[in-house]
């Protein structure tokens, strides 16, 4: 059984005219000792499939599809069961660490604010596993009674990774978890996360904008655009052999220390990615796209498998489906 | 080509150490670390309110209030040993046959009223009254005005439009008619005048909280807060209200001078509590017996000018507290 499942999964944000769906048909699953990455520009997303997990999204945001989580459905779960499979299941190590902490506790208590709460009778023995947990992360266990003010922006991610790690969550959600941080730093929370996660057999759900940061920690990777999965597979090839153009060009906006034909000539993407309440037609991505041709406007895509367990959603490339629908004959 | 965009790490670039090397290096037990935390908290209690003192000792008027309204509090303790209860008693000082309407004269170092009670006497037993009223009123303003802001804003939606609009009416209610009915409907005992002064002045107090609450609420540590599994409950208490609580407290000190004024203004109209002696009633006495159109200042003179100094220590202190909790308007 999958740790987590998600099937077929729509969130629409509520909005005074109509709805944006923000995602829009994602399917994954996230296997025990996994971890999956999931790649893509700011709003794409990303970020709302981590709070559909644990339906964290504003009140009147409409989610449709499946959400397994430990074979268990978080759509229909009751606030009560909810609340006892937050943490408890899914943790999530929130973007921005300096903000997620409150700054009038002390860290130590908000460690075992996470433990008491879902195991009341722990208030003897929480201030010890809080330790523990701090000191898993790198941190001194002294520093328990500091509070947020007295540490640096590492050492609040590190905080947070503790706090996620409190209730030996089946899922970590790690939601942006290196953004706000300098390059050293970053390398730093990154090399933790990826020695907690090989000596606690973490499953995780790494999301990022930075494809170069999932090939280090993620076994999978999902790339999504416009609320679509449009390349999926093992980390390793789909970073240093993209199929999608979009996979192509995040890979390479990367830039490369030392090498003298890259340098001080990245291949960026022009443009934004599109509003989620005006999605262009076809393939979402055509308006960008470097290699759009004749069907792309008019026809959608489907996420393909290909060789070797991985699937890309293009046109281009052999294999795709076209014509699952296309707008032609919708509009006709 | 883009087989070889990983990062590399520079020469120079330390490798992260390794948790638990961190974590020896402390030459840490998280065993030992329990029995020490309440202590830690206390030492950092202490030492906060020492550099709170530090930085009110520099406001020469904060602490000119703070001399007198510990006078006060000092004369309204010690009444009992300083003269007895029995001569703010009508029945007792009528039998004694001491002077009425005397002026100031040895043995009555302010003066008697018609029924011979010693004004000095009943000053010293007013600030029991003023002082009490003044205390209770302020909790339960607080308590009032911090439940409703903390719970409109909060909650949100129709919760606090509701709660707001209540507090509208409260606001534009005029306060001393609606004390004036509430005192008459509720009877004229010490509690009630409390009760009625809590009620007539929550409103502002709800409002400036519902603010705070507000954008509390849209911190990212209350989202956290709410992924952790806690309740509402749980989340106001830990939360928003220590979050809130600088702001309910900067008032308190204004709304307890507001809350003895009132009782006074109360017992100058006529609806303070028979049983005891108050500097309002005192007043109310006084313009009952002419002392303006006869001359006898000895009469309203000395509890006004109580009112009067009381008020504008607590207005002292509470502009010095102002300086310490606000930071923008410390000198630097």
């Amino acid at each position: 059984m999958s740790v987590l499942s998600v099937r077929d999964l729509h969130v629409t944000y509520h909005t005074g005219s109509g709805g944006a769906p923000a995602v829009r048909g994602v399917n994954f699953d996230i296997e025990r000792g996994e971890v999956l990455g999931l790649a893509g520009e700011s709003g794409c997303g990303k970020s709302t499939i981590a709070g559909a997990i644990i339906r964290l999204l504003p009140d009147k945001t409409k989610i449709a599809g499946e959400i397994l989580l430990e074979g268990k459905s978080v759509l229909d779960m009751k606030p009560g069961q909810l609340r006892a499979a937050r943490w408890n299941e899914a943790s999530i190590i929130f973007q921005g660490a300096m903000h997620a902490l409150n700054p009038v506790t002390s860290i130590g208590d908000q460690i075992i604010e996470a433990i008491v709460t879902h195991d009341p009778g722990s208030t003897k023995t929480a201030p010890a596993k809080a330790a523990k947990l701090l000191e898993q992360v790198g941190l001194s266990g002294r520093r328990i009674d500091d509070y947020p003010h007295r540490l640096s922006g590492g050492q609040k991610q590190r905080v947070m990774i503790a706090m996620a790690l409190a209730c030996d969550p089946a899922l970590v959600i790690a939601d942006e978890p290196t953004t706000a941080l300098d390059v050293m730093v970053q390398a730093q929370v990154l090399s933790l996360l990826a020695d907690l996660q090989s000596e606690l057999g973490l499953s995780m759900l790494f999301i990022t904008h930075d494809l170069s940061v999932l090939v280090e920690v993620a076994d999978r990777i999902d790339v999504m655009y416009a609320g679509q999965v449009v390349e999926e597979g093992p980390a390793e090839d789909v970073f240093t052999s993209p199929v999608h153009p979009y996979t192509k060009a995040l890979a390479g906006a990367y830039p490369l220390i030392g090498d003298r034909i890259y340098r001080g000539n990245p291949t960026g993407l022009a443009g934004d990615p599109p509003d989620p309440e005006d999605i262009p037609s076809g393939c979402a991505f055509h308006p960008r796209c470097a290699e759009a041709f004749g069907p792309c406007p008019t026809t959608i895509p489907s996420l393909a498998p290909s060789h070797d367990g991985r699937a890309s959603a293009c046109l281009l490339i052999e294999g795709a489906d076209p014509g699952a629908t296309t707008s032609e004959e919708v509009s006709s | 080509m883009p087989g070889s965009l990983q990062p590399e790490m520079l020469p120079g670039d330390p490798e992260p150490k390794p948790m638990t090397a961190i974590a020896d290096e402390q030459g840490l037990t998280p065993e030992i670390l329990p029995k020490s935390r309440r202590s830690i908290g206390r030492e950092r209690r202490l030492r906060s309110l020492r550099a709170s003192w530090a930085l009110f000792r520099t406001s020469w008027i904060g602490l000119a209030g703070l001399v007198v309204l510990c006078l006060f509090i000092l004369i309204a303790l010690a009444a009992p040993l300083l003269v007895p209860k029995s001569g703010t008693l009508e029945a007792v000082t009528v039998a004694s046959g001491s002077p009425r309407l005397s002026p100031p004269v040895p043995g009555y170092p302010l003066g008697t009223d018609k029924f011979g009670r010693s004004i000095s006497t009943m000053l010293i037993w007013g600030a029991q009254v003023s002082l009490l009223v003044g205390a209770l009123a302020t909790v339960g303003t607080m308590v009032i005005g911090a439940a409703v802001g903390i719970s409109a804003g909060f909650f949100g939606g129709r919760i606090d439009s509701l709660l707001m609009r209540l507090t509208d009416w409260f606001l534009v209610i005029p306060w001393l008619a609606l004390a004036l009915v509430l005192a008459s409907i509720l009877g004229p005992t010490l509690l009630n005048i409390i009760v009625v002064i809590s009620i007539t002045s929550w409103a502002f107090t709800a409002r400036v909280v519902r603010a705070q609450a507000l954008t509390v609420k849209s911190r990212p540590y209350v989202e956290r807060a709410k992924a952790l599994g806690g309740r509402n409950w749980h989340v106001i208490t830990r939360h928003v209200l220590p979050n809130t609580f600088p702001i309910v407290f900067a008032q308190t000190i204004l709304i307890a001078a507001a809350a003895i004024l009132t009782e006074s203004t109360l017992a100058f109209l006529g609806l303070g509590d028979p049983q005891s002696v108050s500097w309002g009633k005192m007043l109310q006495e006084g313009f009952n017996q002419a002392a303006i159109t006869t001359g006898r200042w000895w009469l309203i003179i000395p509890p006004g000018l109580c009112i009067v100094v009381l008020v504008l220590s607590l207005t002292m202190i509470g502009y010095a507290f102002d300086q310490i909790l606000n930071p923008r308007l410390r000198d630097r």
